[in-house]
């Protein structure tokens, strides 16, 4: 069980396309980078994911042109506390990529990008009804798993695994 | 309970139109979803599926099992394929601990894996026949099925809960017979198929009621997020298992049947011709089925054999440990995806140094597909949203978890 340790530095992982195109672009945007275990994940700031996700999307070396899917961490009681992930894929490359915003307990927003990948819809639908984090500029914001009168966001840490609320 | 009152409420938008509402008890929306309909006489005007009538919370309990105890729940999310979802978790668990499998244990989890997926594909067929009315093929897909249930019960104890693989390997080495039973099976497998297309590639009423059905676009797919057959049928040429392989698939040779027209005949072909690749594999994995051991060597992960447990002191206390506490898994955070018969299952996985893990994401292929069925059905007739939805294949249980 040899696990090599998790690279973070973004001077040794600046060559990688996707981080290469973030940081000619906007390099505030990217707030860090970590390869572990063959996976390449990059933090975005909230303001910049959609904008993010476009250039990843239109880029002719990237091509990230298929979104694999939107879920959510809850890092109670961590401050930022959410984590919103979104997983690439490049069918041309066969390569993935791991984007993450970090959003504050107080105010879980960050902006859709259903207006990139319609096929969003149904995983943001799922993160603010399991998280209760909102997408600005969704097109149906609206429980999709849970009952319309739920109260409550289950997977959330301080949602109990048994027992009554 | 808000699913009783009727949200999501569509209002008529037009006089002459009218709110249809399909589910979520209907023979025909294999399992428990509800669909809204507008139509006008026979057209659909819109169309909305409603889900969540299946949620368990599935991804909130993993949170509170050992690592080892979350296999059992992976088969329950999709229960045509458990050895596929049970696959992509213990994937995804072993790439966060850094376990190597043994050459064994991956050739049984292919050859597995793709019984799983005939099996999978014949319910589908069999059913998505029996929604367009034609009845025998039913029929005659459960025969085999039961043929695959029987492998299933023989090296699992289990017929459809197998909870085969495990983190580590497999759990059991099959018996004795298995693999000359597995060969019976592959060898008359093929003119099996050969029996479906007869009663269906040919047959007018089927080819009138699915070709030019329900039509989707590569691009539109691919933005909708589909993937699997439903994705290949409108020509997009994507594989998991040849794109990115996993478990030892870059052994394998086969092909990945496509078809560009897009419509319900062509996710048909796909599929029926997946039947085909899928024996294939199979033969070759019984071909090349390596020996040596089924589990990894890894004693604070794997449970010990049972013999060793009743002479041996250490593998009593691992089996004790491993039982009563779980095994810690180093921090961090995995993404595994394996394509199953119905797309890209992925499992995100995240360990925060504990015996427990943080998080288990599943990423359903079925939500996914789910999304293109208003762009499936609009301006059909009514009758095509039975024959659109039995061609994205979408099992409930997988998209509420």
């Amino acid at each position: 069980m040899a696990l090599a340790p998790a690279i973070t530095d973004l001077e040794q992982l600046k060559s990688h396309p996707a981080v290469a195109r973030l940081l000619a672009w906007n390099t505030a945007a990217v707030e860090g980078v970590k390869f572990d275990r063959d996976e390449m994940t990059i933090y975005i700031t909230r303001s910049a994911i959609r904008e993010a996700c476009v250039l990843l999307k239109e880029d002719p070396a990237c091509a990230f042109n298929y979104l694999s899917d939107v879920t959510c961490v809850d890092w109670l009681p961590q401050e930022p506390r959410f984590e919103v992930i979104y997983h690439l894929l490049s069918i041309s490359k066969k390569e993935r990529v791991r984007l993450k915003v970090r959003l504050p307990g107080d105010s879980p927003v960050v902006e859709s990008v259903t207006s990139i990948w319609p096929g969003a819809n149904y995983f943001e639908r799922e993160v603010y009804d399991l998280f209760g984090v909102r997408f600005t500029g969704h097109p149906y914001l609206r429980r999709l798993l849970m009952p319309e009168d739920w109260e409550g966001n289950p997977l959330r840490k301080d949602y109990p695994v048994e027992g009554y609320r | 309970m808000g699913h009783m009152t009727p949200v999501p409420v569509l209002e008529p938008a037009a006089d002459k139109t009218m709110i249809l509402n399909m589910g979520p008890q209907h023979p025909s929306t294999h399992g428990v979803l509800r669909v809204i309909l507008e139509i006008d006489g026979e057209n659909i005007v819109r169309i909305m599926p409603d889900i969540g009538y299946l949620h368990t919370g599935i991804e909130k309990t993993c949170e509170a099992k050992f690592y080892h105890q979350v296999v059992p729940l992976t088969d329950r999310i999709d229960y045509l394929c458990p050895m596929t979802n049970n696959l992509c978790y213990v994937l995804a668990v072993e790439k966060l601990l850094g376990l190597e499998i043994p050459p064994r244990a991956q050739w049984l989890r292919v050859m597995m894996n793709e019984l799983t997926r005939i099996n999978s594909h014949l319910v589908w067929l069999g059913t998505h026949a029996m929604d367009i009315g034609a009845m025998t093929v039913f029929l005659y897909c459960f025969r085999e099925r039961e043929q695959i249930l029987r492998l299933f019960e023989a090296i699992s104890g289990q017929r459809m809960m197998t909870s085969y693989f495990r983190i580590g390997g497999v759990s059991l080495e099959p018996p004795l017979d298995f693999f000359d039973r597995v060969r019976k099976f592959a060898n008359t497998f093929p003119s099996k198929v050969d029996e479906y297309e007869n009663l269906l590639t040919g047959n007018p009423i089927w080819v009138m009621r699915t070709k030019g059905v329900a039509k989707m676009t590569a691009e539109d797919a691919l933005a909708l997020g589909a993937s699997g057959p439903t994705l290949r049928g409108s020509g997009v040429d994507i594989d998991l298992r040849r794109d990115n392989p996993y478990t030892g698939y870059e052994n394998f040779k086969f092909k990945v049947p496509t078809a560009t027209e897009g419509d319900v005949f062509a996710r048909y072909m796909c599929r029926v011709a997946e039947l085909r690749e899928s024996i294939g594999i199979v033969q070759q994995a019984l071909d090349g089925m390596p020996s040596g051991p089924v589990k990894a060597d890894a004693p604070k992960v794997v449970l010990p054999d049972r013999e060793k447990m009743k002479t041996q002191m250490e593998a009593l206390i691992y089996h004790f440990k491993i039982v009563t506490e779980g095994f810690a898994v180093p921090e961090g955070e995995v993404y595994q995806a394996v394509e199953s018969p119905r797309g890209e299952m992925g499992y995100y996985v995240v360990s925060d140094g504990s015996a427990k893990p943080y998080r288990v994401h599943m990423r359903s292929a079925c939500l996914a597909n789910l999304q293109t069925l208003p762009k499936l059905c609009e301006g059909r007739l009514l009758a095509d949203v039975v024959a659109a939805i039995g061609s994205i294949d979408i099992v409930l249980g997988e998209i509420d978890r």
